[in-house]
């Protein structure tokens, strides 16, 4: 009787328990009328003070929008979205201009802190030593349009490095913005890239100066609270010679019938010998069980290997979202530059991903290397679609690629589309991909040994996937480990 | 879209060309329904280009430009050529079926006297109203592709043979594709059906007359595979090096039956050879092997894909392609696993060795899986060849090119492997040392 009981309450945990940030923040906002016009960008434009070259830039971009049309290459299957029945920005309601943290609206803080981000630098405002070694996170909290709190400036400024919302660098560094928005992602590039180049609202900003090594890890969180409210961030990092940097980036959602956009834009630009290791995890709210609600995530990510010896890496874990497009991508152009790709996406429920990775090898003696690993459950569909392709003059382009996919469940689909394209004798490239599902055997082993079914998935998929986990920081690991064990609850039997 | 920039003048051409060769296309009723409906579709479609997936690689509006015109039937002379290029490219001990321009030359084919085996010409069969079963031959549901509709509309020929229950047939049976006339297209249709428990090999090759240039060979056949049966299927593609040569296999695998295929591209200008293969019954199993060797400004493209549709069966895919000059080799190798088709076996790998740097190697190792209790795997490698093997081999006295032609082969050699019987791989490994010689 206790066993059955247990699982009854096991799978009714599942229902109500499954997505932890469903909640919804009841704060008063600002939005601009619904639907897209030339009007609303003016709107968001104006609300954000820019000056006009920022709006001239916005509104051409729009209405290169109008002539493009929406990509139905993806595996991905959703109703039309009406662009007119969203609203393109919302803002918490300023009660006054905001000089420090204690002003933002305490339900906003709040927020966060249900999130389990500190945003208030506790610790370090009330001058508590830390321990020798310990890494502190400078966060970026960004709610629906704009960003409210950025902390850890002080120390920041002090090591030169610029981490503030975009619309402020818009402002305050001009010069710097001009040169790099849209030189990675073009504002003409697809139809979601474009769309957020007209209407963005918010995001980060990073700036790491020459030799410079980012003293803490950059952190931004993003977070979706009004109803009917398309996300669209842009986040710009530059790092320029002989610099580094670290960004992590984590999304939530509350819990909404209605299917909410998210289509952000992400430029990273790396100078000669700079690196940018750049982490996400992705744990928008996925939708219910019946598939219903969820985040539509269309995502264009590149990043710009634009000097010799640089490096960029991007390492995600997706669990959420309730369907994920979004190629991460890396340009190498600068001879002896490098690219990374490690990816965890793990749907369940009616979850859609078709997610990936672009290395475009263009300068000599480039190496790129891609870890893939999809996990496949409930009645999801999970699709890696990547592309390696070399240029004539890459001499010397080197790629590994592995892209693995596990399947729990027979409802279920896994799909790997890969290109690889080389036109180049000097270029070598390896691709390996493997389709399978949890051995039985191991899984008996596991289950013998006193593990409960589920704990002994949850430990064939942490070995699964530690390729990618041992990629991310310390902090992420923990918090991307417990996601998956989460994300995959109610899967098995 | 663009396809309405391009339509026009190319449809208003194609249409012409089917107009044309209309009083020379055999059958009517429901057969000329079949071609027109067949036609319309391609008129509608028009020649496949990059932003259709499938042709991604291969843009036949670029390459291809246009459909050429029907040849005309051949002549005493065309046939005598003909004569000379089937007896250079003589598969030893098998029985001849010869398509010269897309027409069945009995006179230069070989009688198959075994019982159990009955050859027939498509033509006959369709122009024969008191033969049931005609419009079923060239109307085919297992893929949606333009140039099969195109085949189709405009099939003017092909063999029709038949494979008795349990009959083991002793020789190969050599379909033998001649083109004589420059500048002109050929469009064929074939079918083989096994029926259960028959073993038989079957062998495509493609030439030309000595000559002819510039031609388009559009061929497709259908096979059949009963349960229990075995089908050797090898294709050799010839051509002449500025010809095009535009394939489709569309296979049905029966249950407890073997599918072993192997295709050897190394003529025409332009080529695409696209197998549609299907498991239609439990615990079979297909080899699906394929071989590109290309120079010059050859485009070779292999584009295979394998249903998976019932469980317990298994697959295996072997692609080689060997790139010299500024040829452009494309595989696209799709593996799909339907929801119910559990325990399935599936493995696919595509090498690519690269000559010259201006050669162009693109892989496309698709897979696509609804079932979870399956292993499916690919794998994909492009490089070069090796310095320090080339560097061993020269050390030993070997000749650049010595030493090449010595690793190329190895490279080949395990996509020829699978072919079971010693005398066909010959014939194959033959053709890749013309290949070879041919280099220099």
């Amino acid at each position: 009787m206790a066993a059955v009981q247990e699982t009854v309450d096991r799978v009714r945990q599942i229902d109500v328990d499954q997505y932890r940030y469903g909640f919804e923040t009841i704060i008063e906002s600002e939005k601009a009328p619904k639907g897209l016009s030339e009007d609303t960008i003016r709107f968001i434009s104006a609300k954000k003070n820019e000056p006009e070259w920022m709006l001239e830039w916005r509104l051409e971009a729009y209405r290169r929008w109008l002539t493009m049309q929406e990509p139905t290459w993806a595996r991905v299957d959703y109703p039309k979205i009406d662009y007119q029945d969203l609203y393109y920005y919302a803002a918490p309601k300023p009660k006054k201009e905001i000089s420090s943290l204690d002003e933002i609206d305490p339900e906003i803080l709040k927020t966060y802190e249900k999130l389990g981000i500190p945003l208030r630098e506790v610790e370090a405002l009330e001058g508590v030593v830390r321990p020798e070694g310990e890494r502190k996170v400078a966060v970026d909290a960004v709610f629906d349009s704009v960003s409210v709190a950025t902390t850890f400036q002080e120390e920041l400024k002090k090591a030169g490095v610029i981490f503030m919302p975009i619309s402020h660098a818009i402002q305050q560094h001009p010069e710097l913005v001009k040169q790099y928005l849209g030189s990675v992602v073009p504002t003409s590039d697809n139809f979601f890239a474009t769309l957020n180049s007209a209407v963005f609202s918010d995001g980060s900003f990073v700036y790491v100066p020459p030799g410079v090594r980012c003293p803490m890890e950059l952190s931004t969180y993003f977070r979706i609270n009004e109803r009917n409210t398309g996300q669209f961030e842009r986040t710009l990092i530059i790092a320029d010679k002989g610099s580094y940097v670290s960004y992590l980036e984590g999304c939530t959602a509350p819990q909404r019938d209605e299917n909410q956009l998210h289509a952000a834009v992400v430029e990273l630009v790396a100078l000669d010998d700079a690196e940018i290791k750049y982490s996400t995890v992705q744990n928008w709210y996925p939708g219910n069980s019946e598939g219903k609600g969820g985040i539509y995530n269309f995502v264009t990510k590149r990043g710009d290997c634009r000097g010799a010896h640089s490096k960029i890496s991007w390492t995600q874990v997706e669990t959420g979202s309730a369907i994920t497009w979004k190629y991460p991508s890396c340009i190498l152009r600068g001879d002896n530059s490098r690219g990374e790709f490690y990816s965890i996406a793990i749907s369940n429920g009616y979850q859609q991903v078709d997610s990936g990775t672009k290395m475009l090898h263009l300068g000599k003696n480039t190496t790129s290397r891609i870890i893939s690993k999809g996990i496949a459950a409930g009645k999801s569909q999970n699709t890696y679609r990547g592309l390696v392709t070399a240029h004539r003059k890459a001499a010397n382009a080197r790629n590994f690629t592995a892209c693995d996919s596990l399947l729990i469940g027979d409802k279920c689909g896994a799909h790997t589309v890969p290109y690889i394209e080389a036109k180049n004798t000097s270029a070598l490239f390896e691709h390996e991909a493997t389709t399978s599902k949890i051995s039985e055997d191991v899984l008996f082993y596991c289950v013998q040994r006193g593990l409960s079914q589920e704990e002994a998935v949850g430990l064939v998929v942490n070995g699964f996937v530690r390729d990618v986990l041992q990629q991310l920081p310390m902090e992420f690991a923990v918090e991307a480990q417990k996601l998956i064990s989460i994300s995959l609850e109610g899967s098995v039997g | 879209m663009d396809v309405a920039l391009v339509k026009p003048t190319t449809e208003r051409a194609t249409r012409e060309l089917f107009a044309a060769a209309r009083d020379r296309l055999p059958g009517s009723g429901p057969v000329s329904e079949a071609r027109q409906a067949a036609f319309d579709d391609f008129a509608r479609r028009g020649l496949p280009y990059r932003r259709i997936e499938e042709w991604k690689y291969t843009d036949l509006r670029t390459l291809l430009r246009e459909i050429a015109p029907l040849a005309a039937t051949p002549d005493q002379a065309a046939l005598a050529r003909a004569a000379k290029a089937v007896v250079a490219r003589d598969a030893k001990g098998a029985y001849k079926l010869v398509l010269v321009d897309g027409v069945f030359a009995p006179q230069l084919s070989d009688q198959t006297p075994e019982t159990g085996v009955e050859v027939r010409a498509l033509r006959n069969i369709l122009e024969n109203n008191d033969v049931a079963a005609r419009a079923d031959l060239l109307i085919t549901t297992a893929a949606s592709d333009t140039m099969i509709s195109l085949n189709t509309a405009l099939a003017t020929d092909g063999v029709v043979i038949d494979v008795a229950e349990n009959l083991n047939l002793s020789r190969p049976l050599h379909i033998v594709h001649i083109t004589t006339q420059s500048s002109t297209a050929a469009f064929t249709r074939s079918l083989l059906r096994l029926a259960n428990g028959a073993h038989a090999t079957l062998i495509e090759s493609f030439v030309a007359a000595e000559g002819a240039a510039a031609y388009q060979a559009h061929d497709s056949v259908v096979l059949w595979i009963g349960d229990g049966a075995e089908l050797q299927h090898v294709r050799l593609v010839e051509d002449a090096h500025d010809a095009a040569n535009i394939s489709t296999a569309i296979v049905t695998i029966g249950a407890k039956a073997r599918f072993n295929s192997l295709n050897l591209t190394c003529g025409a200008a332009v080529s695409r050879y696209q197998g549609f293969i299907k498991f239609g019954g439990e615990g079979s199993h297909a080899d699906v092997n394929g071989v590109n060797l290309l120079n010059g400004h050859q485009h070779g493209d292999t584009t295979l894909v394998l249903d998976h549709a019932v469980p317990h069966c298994s697959s295996n895919e072997v692609f080689r392609a060997v790139l010299d000059d500024q040829a452009h080799s494309v595989f696209q190798g799709k593996i799909i696993v339907q929801p119910d088709a559990q325990k399935t076996d599936g493995k696919m790998m595509t090498r690519a060795l690269l000559l010259s740097d201006g050669a162009e190697a693109d892989n496309k190792p698709e897979l696509e899986i609804f079932a979870d209790d399956v292993t499916c795997g690919h794998g994909a490698t492009v490089g070069a060849l090796d310095e320090s093997l080339l560097f061993y081999l020269r050390a030993r006295g070997l000749s650049e090119k010595e030493a090449q032609a010595l690793l190329i082969q190895a490279f080949v050699g395990e996509a020829v492997e699978s072919v079971a019987d010693d005398g066909l791989r010959d014939v194959v490994i033959e053709a890749a040392e013309r290949w070879l010689a041919a280099r220099g």
